[in-house]
């Protein structure tokens, strides 16, 4: 029976209205409340959705990230993955750094399948799962909104701009999670007890071999450029009247 | 001189106008050479039209068997040996770059950069976070190459009136057979293509059912638009998935956009903030989209479509 590995993101959460700090070094973090990043939430669903279909036996969530990412971590646990990894690292994990990290995590628990989001809502950089892949030399089926298992390979449905691909794909795999691929189920109070229980081992990058050096750092931040507060027009006729005027119909 | 190159998309031997846009996007690398990269199983048709834009160099045409569908573990690789000599290699921040683009710098060992909208410097750029409430400056160390996926919807299409030169070029590397491609389904539709119209009619949650989204549909045609969703309303059912716009969706900038019946969460705002003009028809008169729209109405959208659909 088949192992499942997820990878599980901290970041700002979904909610939350994201502030750039005033002297242009980051995004206020301070008392913002903290979430599994969305996406990730999916590949989890997922992976617990075919273990209870008979289909894996043993999901394994993973973090990379401050030690306070174990909360995020627990969270996973109590929503059934069996055990947990964090990778501890303070600061930014680039993309290729976090693919790096999985994929040396791979080497050791051997997966027929790993499955995380297709971006996490922090970055936006939508790139870990593909590159993952790419140093693991197996195949990707990113933007996943339905996976199927067919003998020894997994069908995959992928939402690309023209529609919906379908892709067979041969394990082990990477998988990347849209968003109608399931919705993720909420935490119950007894699971959050039973899930203390839950391994959670805790080891960094350099137990790895991995370096968290980036040629490409972020400089600078700042907010985005306003639109103008427009104006409101009172019925359609007034509201047809003004697109004439302005050439837009 | 910055050799960049730039990685073609497209279907059904047309050029998908995202590459004319990454082409304006690498023409705005100071001292650029543009080249531009087709990998198809017949590219000639597509090789010519990337031939015409304005400010390619040469035409790369990689003719494979293989490369009949776009494959992101298949192209890669051959992706990867074509960019030998390149500092830059650019993709579209559509699907298919997104697929495609991480896994090229993977193999090449160097970060990608997302949804470049801004070339500062040849080793400096400018790329939105957060679902676009930040935008982040980013500076790659000298020497490293720089593989970006380019926000189509910042940038204008490359024009017409290129001549540039195109060699055909056989790639010698190892492909994989364990990614295989079985179908795509996609609705077909003489509607405007929702990522280049000017015009776009977008419903959302308030439409309420599938036959209610009829309305935007009417609408559309009328205008002769585009046809988007927010994500609530493609999550609902009322409108399949390649319609939804915003932060996990398509990334849109048209001369006009209407959102009928969608609030507008930031994600969906992100992405229609670069559209010139935002229309909002919503009958709840605190909906966060009417803090971007430069038109608002507040009213029913039932009653309100037919009559702008008559007038208009």
């Amino acid at each position: 029976m088949l192992k499942i590995l997820v990878g599980i993101k901290r970041v700002i959460d979904y909610n939350v209205r994201i502030r750039v700090k005033p002297d242009g070094t980051g995004v206020v973090t301070d008392g913002v409340k903290m979430s599994i990043n969305p996406f990730d939430e999916i590949a989890l669903e997922e992976a617990l959705r075919i273990r209870e279909r008979g289909e894996a036996a043993e999901i394994v969530a993973v973090g990379i990230g401050p030690d306070d990412a174990q909360q995020q971590l627990r969270t996973a646990l109590a929503m059934g993955a069996d055990r947990a990894i964090l990778v501890k690292h303070d600061g930014p994990v680039d993309p290729l750094v976090a693919a790096r990290t999985l994929h040396a995590i791979v080497q050791k628990e051997s997966p027929a399948l790993v499955i995380v989001g297709k971006q996490a809502i922090d970055d936006d950089a939508a790139q870990t799962g593909p590159m993952l892949a790419a140093l693991w030399d197996r195949p990707q089926a990113t933007f996943a909104s339905r996976v199927e298992f067919k003998g020894d390979t997994l069908v995959v449905t992928r939402e690309v701009d023209a529609g919906l691909e379908t892709d067979e794909v041969d394990l082990p795999a990477v998988i990347t999670a849209d968003l109608r691929l399931n919705e993720p189920r909420y935490v119950k109070l007894p699971d959050i007890m039973k899930a203390k229980k839950k391994p959670l081992d805790v080891t960094d990058l350099a137990a790895l071999g991995v370096d968290a050096g980036s040629p490409a750092r972020v400089v600078h931040w700042e907010p985005p450029a306003q639109r103008q507060k427009g104006v409101m027009v009172k019925d359609a006729a007034e509201l047809v009247d003004a697109l004439k005027k302005k050439g837009l119909i | 001189m910055n050799k960049v190159l730039v990685i073609a998309e497209h279907a059904g031997g047309r050029l998908n106008p995202a590459t004319a846009k990454c082409v304006t996007c690498a023409t705005s690398v100071p001292d650029a050479e543009v080249t531009v990269a087709v990998f198809a199983a017949e590219g000639a048709e597509v090789a010519a039209q990337a031939a015409g834009l304005k400010g390619v160099a040469r035409v790369l045409l990689v003719e494979n068997p293989a490369n009949a569908q776009p494959l992101a573990a298949v192209l890669a690789p051959q992706v990867v040996k074509v960019a030998t000599g390149h500092g830059h290699v650019f993709g579209p921040s559509t699907t298919f770059g997104r697929d495609l683009m991480p896994r090229v710098a993977a193999l090449l060992g160097v970060p990608q950069l997302s949804d470049v909208m801004a070339v500062d410097s040849a080793t400096r750029f400018k790329r939105p976070v957060y679902a676009g409430n930040a935008i982040t400056t980013v500076e790659v160390a000298a020497g490293s190459v720089v593989v970006c996926t380019v926000r189509v919807a910042s940038y204008g299409s490359a024009p017409a009136g290129g001549s540039a030169s195109v060699e055909k070029v056989s790639v010698d590397v190892a492909l994989p057979a364990h990614t295989r491609f079985i179908s795509v389904s996609a609705a077909k539709s003489d509607r405007p293509d929702l990522q280049t119209a000017p015009r776009v009619v977008a419903g959302g949650r308030a439409l309420g059912s599938a036959e209610n989204f009829e309305l935007i549909y009417r609408l559309a045609a009328k205008l002769n638009a585009g046809v988007g969703a927010s994500r609530a309303a493609v999550d609902a059912g009322y409108a399949p998935n390649e319609m939804q716009v915003g932060q996990t969706g398509k990334i849109i900038a048209p001369e006009l956009y209407m959102a009928i019946g969608i609030s507008g969460a930031i994600q969906h705002l992100t992405g229609i903030k670069d559209a010139r003009t935002i229309v909002a028809i919503n009958k709840d008169p605190e909906a966060p989209i009417f803090e971007i729209a430069d038109i608002g109405l507040v009213g029913d959208l039932f009653t309100l479509l037919p009559e702008i659909e008559r007038l208009a």
